[in-house]
């Protein structure tokens, strides 16, 4: 059970995150901070399909690791979910189009590799 | 201030907001559902647990971080907002041992310095690799 729940959410939070970002990119960068124009942004944001998608996504993340975190340790649940950088990062690389230069996949490297320790 | 210090300054603030909401958050959710025990598999029950107190202040504290790491996204890379906001699998062991006296192994200290090592590399390269070309 406790495995099914970590692929549920690896999944979910891989899609949910990409599309954020493809969302937020078709937005632009947020420069206003004031109530105001927070509501605004969220309210073009809310009618962004890739938001939309991530949104259902995150929600499915979001109830798979509720119930992780209820039958593991939180010192188990949150860094487990750091093996979505992985498929995040091939998408960054492939679908986002960013420059993922050898800085960037040692750090992941070097943050998977902690994170298999952490789960010992 | 130089537009491009401007913006180091501003991704910093938003990541060090995504770190703590994240790591407070968890915490309380966590926490709740502990004590709560076990609610079931079903989606309803699931929906339930969200009303008892630790678990809502959870959620909402994940709200807040929702929202600042969707802002931290609309100027900076996915690939480097990612493991930057990793960090908070370092607080988060320490909160899991501090404040739900979880027991952190050996294994998993070694763990948290591989972790900030990473960190730490990723935090040297450019926020955005896409100026001027938006998507």
């Amino acid at each position: 059970m406790k495995w099914v729940l970590v692929a549920i959410l690896v999944c979910a939070t891989t899609v949910g995150d990409v599309f954020r970002s493809l969302g937020m990119r078709q937005h632009g960068e947020i420069h206003d901070f004031r109530p105001g124009a927070i509501g605004s942004a969220l309210g073009m944001v809310a009618r962004n399909y890739y938001v939309i998608i991530s949104t259902c996504a995150m929600a499915v993340s979001f109830f798979s690791f509720m119930k992780l975190v209820s039958i593991a340790p939180m010192s188990f649940a949150v860094p487990m979910s750091a093996a979505a950088f992985i498929p995040e990062t091939l998408f960054a690389r492939l679908l986002l189009k960013e420059a993922v230069d050898w800085k960037r996949w040692t750090g992941v490297a070097l943050i998977l590799a902690g994170v298999v320790f952490i789960t010992q | 201030m130089p537009a491009t210090e401007d913006l180091t300054t501003k991704t910093r603030l938003f990541a060090a907001l995504t770190i703590l909401s994240n790591v407070a958050g968890n915490s309380f959710l966590t926490y709740g559902m502990q004590r709560l025990g076990d609610v079931g598999n079903s989606p309803l029950a699931l929906i339930g647990a969200l009303f008892h107190p630790y678990v809502a202040l959870g959620v909402v504290l994940l709200i807040v971080w929702t929202l600042t790491h969707m802002a931290l996204l609309s100027w900076a890379d996915l690939s480097y907002v990612m493991p930057v906001t990793a960090l908070s699998y370092v607080v988060t062991a320490l909160a899991a041992r501090i404040f739900l006296g979880e027991v952190v192994s050996p294994a998993r200290w070694i763990g948290i310095v591989l972790v900030t090592a990473g960190v730490t590399l990723v935090g040297r390269t450019a926020a955005s690799t896409l100026e001027g070309k938006p998507q």
